[in-house]
């Protein structure tokens, strides 16, 4: 495994072992970033990860990471690209499975219960840890199909009252009900990008899920439509645990409880967001969320 | 001189037009003491020279080339003595016919007549003065427009305006070629027809249930009176072509789906050829392959469980066919299956979708238009397709939907006509050209419906 780092930048930034910056594999960086600060558990953990591994064909990707997803919390993960936060968020509900070179290794339970067990289906964990994407991908059906997609599949309704229930309670709950109840035979692609995210929400909480990732769902959006959605995260942690991953620090303060920064695919600190962003105890943390680099 | 020794000429002309045009315009930006005061890059200012030497020689030639074999036999007409001028239209064309025959030394059966010697001689010195002039206007031509494009060349002329719109006319001239074509092709087609339709009634040929087309070579001549009615033979592509789209369609695109979604990189790079082998395989041998193994294959098949099995059947031919037709189907909806975001796939994967429903349910319908689109040329492959229904269907103009007859298509019938020893105008022989307009007919009424069909049902992705 030589995956010797050649940003000399980052490596100056990282500040660790300056004599002979070009022979640090990732490895050893890692090893120096020494163990997660702060409270990586809590006490009602929705899911939990333990020593987590991900390895992309012989290349790892993620290093031994201990997490929690409490109860009806959001917990943001931040940090710079290619830090393994998404990875991490794609192992939450075995959406890795799709990359056939990629491996998972250490505990990662949903309830207690194993997600990587062989007994575990994994269609059926989609079904209670549901995804946002980063790029609205709603599909090239009507709005109401979008949304009935999940409870067809799942079976959620008994008859086409209870689906129409359904679909009109989930996109209230993605508060764009009010914008497409005029036009839900319409197609969802002929949406705005706010309101196709939005409405890529109401098919996920159409199924009804325990737990919502969501991967950097504002990243496409302009800052009403972001607004919009996060006010939206705020709503819904009432009922679900979120975990979201983002690239606004801004972001992250405002929608999260709990905030995890990332590094090269170690989980270097995690605490309260409070706690984060005012008093930061690992000095990548500071210099990350101080904007020095990143 | 030789046309291709001329064009080699134009073409050299043209490189001095570009190396003079460049220089010029550099020369003239060094008396300003500032590139950047000409309009163009200097190279520009070459091309469009270049383009002023060639085109309208290349024009001129074109023009001259059509025009030269016309006004040469008009002028070899003339010479020609009284009595032959005086012959019906057709005989002198055949008079004419021999004297250009002689002139480039094919002997036939008349050389003696001195008069036509005489004739072919005057023929080739016309012939051979014609390309002097021909080359000499030529290169004429060229070099007027070098001299007109290198006196066009200033500082604020905008030469590459001139190149890119230049271009521009070339590419629909090059796009127009095509459809003039097509035009071409359906008026050819179209007049040959109305000559058919003055002998056969449209009607009966139309809605004719009996097709026979024998008709009597001489006034003497038993039975054979022709009969056009064309309903059986589109009866029996439509049969052949449905028997092959139902082996191909579900074939084809369950192929597709495995080779887009399930099969890994490596069963993929070996699969997805082997497969468009079949579409390199000459259609002669499916032929062979339809009436030496599967036609007997299916009698006996039949006969073993009672059904009486022509030895030539619809169901051989249109298997084959079928076959044949796979690669087409799998190739394309296999690239359209593939053109689906993955996001899509994600998105449905996410919900807690199986892969086999996202499929159903997600890629299939957004990659419809793609997928009706392969079929439908697979369609118009299936009707056009010909040898394999020569050896393997027959040729007798059966009315049945029964696939174990034997039945004929359109394309096999136009193929009979036309290779008959019948006289050309004879309603036999243009009664292939009706069928080739009824046939091009239907496949363009099949393109407009599927189309239409496609826009209304079709799930647009970004």
């Amino acid at each position: 495994m030589n995956n010797t780092v050649t940003d000399t930048d980052q490596i100056a930034s990282i500040n660790i072992d300056q004599d002979k910056p070009h022979e640090q594999t990732v490895e050893e960086i890692v090893a120096s970033l020494g163990d997660t600060v702060g409270e990586t558990r809590v006490d009602n953990p929705k899911m939990s990860c333990t020593g987590v591994d991900v390895f992309y064909a012989d290349k790892q990707a993620i290093f031994g990471v201990d997490l929690d997803i409490g109860e009806n919390e959001v917990i943001s993960m931040i940090g710079p690209s290619g830090c393994g936060k998404s990875t991490l968020l794609r192992c939450l509900n075995r959406m890795n499975d799709t990359i056939p070179i990629c491996k998972v290794t250490g505990k990662l339970t949903l309830d207690g219960d194993d997600i990587y067990d062989k007994k575990t289906d994994p269609v059926l964990l989609r079904a209670r840890v549901g995804m946002v994407f980063q790029k609205p991908n709603p599909f090239p059906k009507s709005i109401y199909e979008n949304v009935a997609y999940g409870p067809r599949l799942h079976g959620l309704s008994r008859n086409k009252a209870d689906l129409d229930d359904i679909v009109v309670t989930s996109l209230k709950k993605a508060s764009i009900f009010d914008e497409v109840k005029d036009r839900l035979d319409q197609p969802g692609t002929g949406l705005s990008g706010g309101q196709q995210q939005r409405l890529c929400i109401a098919r996920t909480i159409a199924c009804s899920p325990e737990v919502i990732l969501m991967d950097e769902p504002c990243s496409a959006l302009d800052p009403i439509a972001t607004a919009k959605i996060e006010e939206l995260i705020d709503e819904l942690r009432e009922n679900y645990s979120i975990a979201i991953v983002t690239h606004s620090m801004q972001q992250a303060a405002r929608v999260s409880q709990r905030t995890a920064y990332f590094h090269l695919g170690k989980l270097v600190e995690v605490g309260k967001t409070d706690d984060i962003f005012t008093n930061p105890r690992h000095e990548l943390t500071e210099n990350y969320i101080t904007g020095r680099f990143g | 001189m030789t046309i291709s020794l001329l064009l080699l000429l134009i073409f050299i002309l043209a490189a001095a037009a570009y190396v003079i045009g460049r220089a010029r315009a550099l020369s003239l930006a060094r008396q300003n003491s500032d590139r950047r005061a000409l309009h163009s890059l200097p190279r520009y200012y070459g091309y469009m020279t270049a383009i002023w030497t060639t085109v309208p020689a290349l024009a001129l030639l074109a023009l001259w080339s059509i025009f030269e074999s016309g006004i040469l036999t008009s002028l070899v007409t003339k010479q020609l003595p009284e009595e032959i001028r005086l012959l019906p239209a057709n005989q002198l064309a055949l008079v004419v016919n021999d004297i250009k025959n002689l002139a480039v030394g094919n002997i036939s059966t008349s050389a003696s007549d001195p008069v036509r010697i005489t004739a072919a001689d005057n023929y080739n010195t016309l012939v051979a003065k014609a390309h002097w002039a021909r080359a000499i206007l030529s290169i004429a031509a060229a070099i007027a427009g070098l001299f007109f494009g290198l006196r066009s060349i200033t500082l604020h002329k905008r030469a590459r305006v001139f190149v890119e719109r230049s271009i521009m006319v070339f590419l629909i001239a090059c796009s127009c070629i095509a459809i003039l074509t097509t035009v071409g092709i359906v008026f050819s087609v179209l007049f040959e027809s109305l000559r058919f339709f003055g002998k056969v009634p449209f009607t009966e040929f139309v809605f004719g249930l009996h097709w026979s087309p024998q008709t009597a070579i001489r006034a003497d001549q038993v039975g054979s009176s022709g009969s056009f009615g064309a309903i059986p033979i589109f009866a029996g592509t439509l049969l052949i072509s449905a028997i092959a789209m139902l082996v191909a369609v579900p074939f084809g695109l369950m192929s597709a789906i495995y080779l887009a979604e399930y099969a890994s990189p490596r069963v993929r790079a070996w699969v997805k050829p082997l497969l468009e082998i079949l579409a390199g395989i000459p259609t002669v041998v499916y032929g062979f392959f339809a009436a030496l193994t599967m036609a007997p294959w299916i009698r006996n098949i039949g006969e073993s469980i009672g059904l009486t099995v022509a030895s030539e059947s619809a169901l051989a031919a249109g298997l084959v066919m079928g076959i044949m037709i796979i690669p087409f189907v799998s190739s394309l909806s296999d690239d359209v299956i593939s053109a689906v975001p993955q996001a899509m796939r994600d998105g449905s994967l996410g919900l807690g979708a199986t892969k086999s429903e996202t499929i159903k349910k997600v890629v299939i319908p957004a990659a419809l238009p793609g997928i009706v689109g392969g079929i439908l040329l697979a369609v118009s492959r299936a009707i056009g397709e010909t040898m394999i229904v020569v050896m393997a269907a027959g040729l007798a103009a059966n009315l049945t939907i029964n696939p174990l007859e034997a039945v004929t298509t359109v394309t096999v019938q136009i193929v009979t006509l036309l290779t008959g020893d019948q006289a050309f105008d004879s309603a036999k022989t243009l009664a292939a050209f009706a069928l080739g307009l009824m046939l091009f007919v239907t496949t363009l009424i099949l393109n407009i419906i599927a189309l239409r069909t496609v826009r209304k049902y079709r799930e647009q992705y970004e």
